[in-house]
């Protein structure tokens, strides 16, 4: 049928270095593809890219703005990738932020007379729990219904996202505000900053730390190797004696709970309120991000990083040359894709040949 | 109150009813093409929205809305082709391929939409479809009004229904189809050509996608809007579960959510004190709900999710 045939050839494991250069390759190849779209604007790709990553990273403000943002894309990817790991389809990330953000919220409101030590812990603690019990619906769903887990995690997020609207709107409004917003939460359980007169917040050491925690867990105990046992081989894993339904609910939870910790950050660490835009699809483009970084805590968080240029950076370019905001989301989507056809490039070695 | 469950309210309801089950039959037979050959597509949620932006660009500058639909059902055709490509030729992973297509297609749909309406105060919008009134059949009392007085995408919808029916049950096409879906191997070695097969199954399942889009836009209301599809393709992905993978009980499923749909925007007209939100929740509740009851016995393709490498 075609002039043209792939041939795939199972190789073996390539080494460390192309695992480090491949997800360079998809990002470059994606922006790559990507200037199609700034071309078809009659714009120049090299005048764009120039203002995506000046406004990224080029001044001191941009560079603190980008560290704001990703802080959430840091949990966000870091809590896809413990679900992928298990191949748990959470799509659900962006949700089980709104329910951290939700039941941090909830605590932070009850002006507790604590120190800000453990104020903030609590409410650090209640949004893992938030995002945590959310996730585990669906994984509970799975495991005693097998409800597919990502018809039911996608749904959940419209679900959580239509309960904080309605309770912004409702009970939870601030009378004297002009939006559907909660009151602020108290003085004493806020993510102190980091950087005086910046958005950064305690917020991104603690992501980064939960990169640490995420990668001792993953690779070092006992739960990670179970995890990545069921997500490579189920049948096997069951027959190693691991309980695989359980760990799909361990990790589901896992993952929701790192999920909630991305809305503590967005309400304890930026706005200090509930509002119902917090998040501008987070929990979505952490799948992009948990896949750039191969499902590894740190290339999670310098995926994360890279994303944190691209989605800030648009701003500015968007201002600059006139470029709609949104190429941000046209590259996430294409870095997703290219990153996964490299991943071929990973197990098999490709041969091109001519006729049949 | 008083209006409640007369005869007025009920054929405003089932009406409404219909009209908001029309994307869902469109794009659920879409997945069902899709998923028949072994595919699954996540890319419908991104689909669906390219596909109301293009059609609504396309009516907005040629004045046409059946080139508005031609050229929705035409990107969805497109981005069934790439899914094919990906997850056919490439044998990527299905889920990730198709929400990465979802990622691009809607952050394309809305950069489109900005670059060539850009943001104005007032949003641009098209003279969207009429009604098509069934001479003679529109004017019986109570089941008129209902059934004979909706868009022609409706009207086209319910054709495909029956078109896909007997597509997949009584034609060989049919038949290759969804024995790629079951046994790739075996199909392959009576002579059907799995990579092929696929690749029309997920084109055509596209234009489906695709075609639902273009109903928001064009008919039920008459502008792009960024959320405009709203998840009614994770909707439509539990639908073909929920139809057990044929096209009539699709139909039966759509008007079920169609009808929590329309009689959520009923009550919220009502003097019912409950915010709309929990109103526009109820669809999603409801979907759940029923897959924890039909879940146990769907009867998945066996070579869902599966890729297919010829030795």
């Amino acid at each position: 049928m075609s002039l043209i045939s792939f041939k795939l050839e199972k190789r073996t494991p390539p080494s460390w270095w192309f695992r480090m250069l491949m997800p360079i390759m998809a990002v470059i190849i994606s922006l790559a593809i990507s200037s199609i779209f700034l071309l078809a604007l009659r714009k120049n790709p090299f005048t764009a890219f120039y203002y995506l990553f000046y406004g990224g990273l080029g001044t001191k403000f941009a560079f603190l703005e980008m560290l704001v943002k990703a802080t959430p894309l840091i949990l966000t990817g870091i809590a896809v990738s413990i679900a992928f790991l298990a191949k748990y389809w959470n799509i659900g990330a962006e949700g089980q932020l709104y329910a951290g953000a939700l039941l941090a919220t909830w605590v932070g409101i009850q002006n507790f007379n604590l120190s800000p030590f453990f104020y903030v812990s609590l409410v650090i603690i209640a949004g893992f729990v938030g995002g945590g019990v959310w996730s585990f619906i669906p994984a509970y769903l799975k495991a005693k219904f097998k409800v597919d887990d990502v018809v039911t995690t996608l749904l959940m997020n419209y679900i959580m996202i239509y309960f904080v609207s309605a309770i912004l709107t409702g009970p939870w409004r601030n009378p004297v505000s002009m939006w559907p917003e909660s009151v602020n939460i108290a003085e004493n359980a806020r993510l102190i900053q980091l950087v005086p007169r910046s958005r950064v917040h305690i917020g991104f050491l603690i992501a980064v730390a939960i990169v640490f925690v995420a990668y001792f867990i993953v690779k070092k105990t006992k739960l990670g190797f179970e995890i990545r046992a069921t997500g490579s081989n189920s049948k096997a894993a069951n027959f190693l004696g691991i309980n695989t339904l359980k760990t799909i609910i361990i990790a589901s939870v896992l993952s929701g709970g790192v999920a909630g910790l991305a809305g503590v950050s967005e309400v304890a660490g930026v706005h200090y309120h509930l509002i119902h835009n917090l998040s501008p699809g987070y929990g979505y483009s952490g799948i992009v991000i948990a896949m750039l970084g191969g499902l590894n805590p740190f290339g999670v968080l310098f995926a994360a990083l890279y994303f944190s240029v691209i989605i800030t950076g648009a701003q500015m370019m968007s201002r600059s040359v006139g470029i709609p905001p949104y190429i941000a989301d046209v590259i996430q989507g294409i870095t997703l894709i290219v990153m996964l056809a490299m991943l071929l490039l990973f197990e098999y070695k490709i041969s091109i040949r001519r006729g049949k | 109150m008083n209006n409640f469950f007369t005869a007025s309210f009920l054929v405003g309801l089932f009406a409404s009813t219909i009209r908001m089950a029309t994307p869902l039959i469109l794009a659920t037979l879409g997945e069902s093409f899709s998923e028949r050959s072994g595919i699954l597509n996540l890319g419908i949620e991104g689909i669906m929205i390219f596909g109301a932006l293009a059609g609504f660009v396309t009516t907005y500058f040629t004045h046409s809305l059946w080139f508005g639909v031609f050229a929705a059902t035409f990107s969805g055709f497109l981005f069934g082709l790439l899914m094919a490509f990906l997850v056919v030729t490439l044998g990527l992973n299905q889920h990730v391929s198709g929400l990465g297509i979802t990622i691009f297609a809607s952050g394309l749909a809305y950069y489109v939409y900005r670059a060539i309406i850009g943001s104005p105060t007032i949003p641009a919008t098209i003279k969207a479809f009429d009604t098509l009134k069934i001479p003679g059949l529109w004017k019986i009392p109570f089941l008129g009004p209902i059934l004979f007085d909706q868009y022609a995408l409706t009207y086209i919808a319910v054709i495909l229904v029956i078109v896909s029916g007997y597509i997949f049950f009584k034609t060989s096409f049919g038949l290759s189809l969804r024995s790629v879906g079951e046994n790739p191997e075996a199909a392959d070695a009576v002579g059907v050509d799995v990579y092929k097969m696929r690749y029309i199954a997920l084109m055509i399942g596209g234009a489906l996608m695709g075609m639902s889009g273009a109903f928001f836009t064009l008919a039920q209301f008459n502008m792009f809007i960024f959320d405009i599809v709203a998840g009614r393709g994770w909707v439509a992905i539990a639908l073909v579960i929920f139809a057990n993978w044929i096209p009539s009980r699709v139909f039966w499923g759509a008007l079920l959510f169609g009808g929590v749909d329309a009689l959520g925007l009923r009550l919220q007209g009502t003097a019912i004190n409950i915010p709309f939100q929990y109103f526009l929740m109820m669809p999603y509740i409801l979907t759940i709900i029923v897959l924890i009851f039909i879940a146990r016995n769907a009867s998945y393709p066996s070579a869902l999710l599966k890729p297919y490498r010829r030795e």
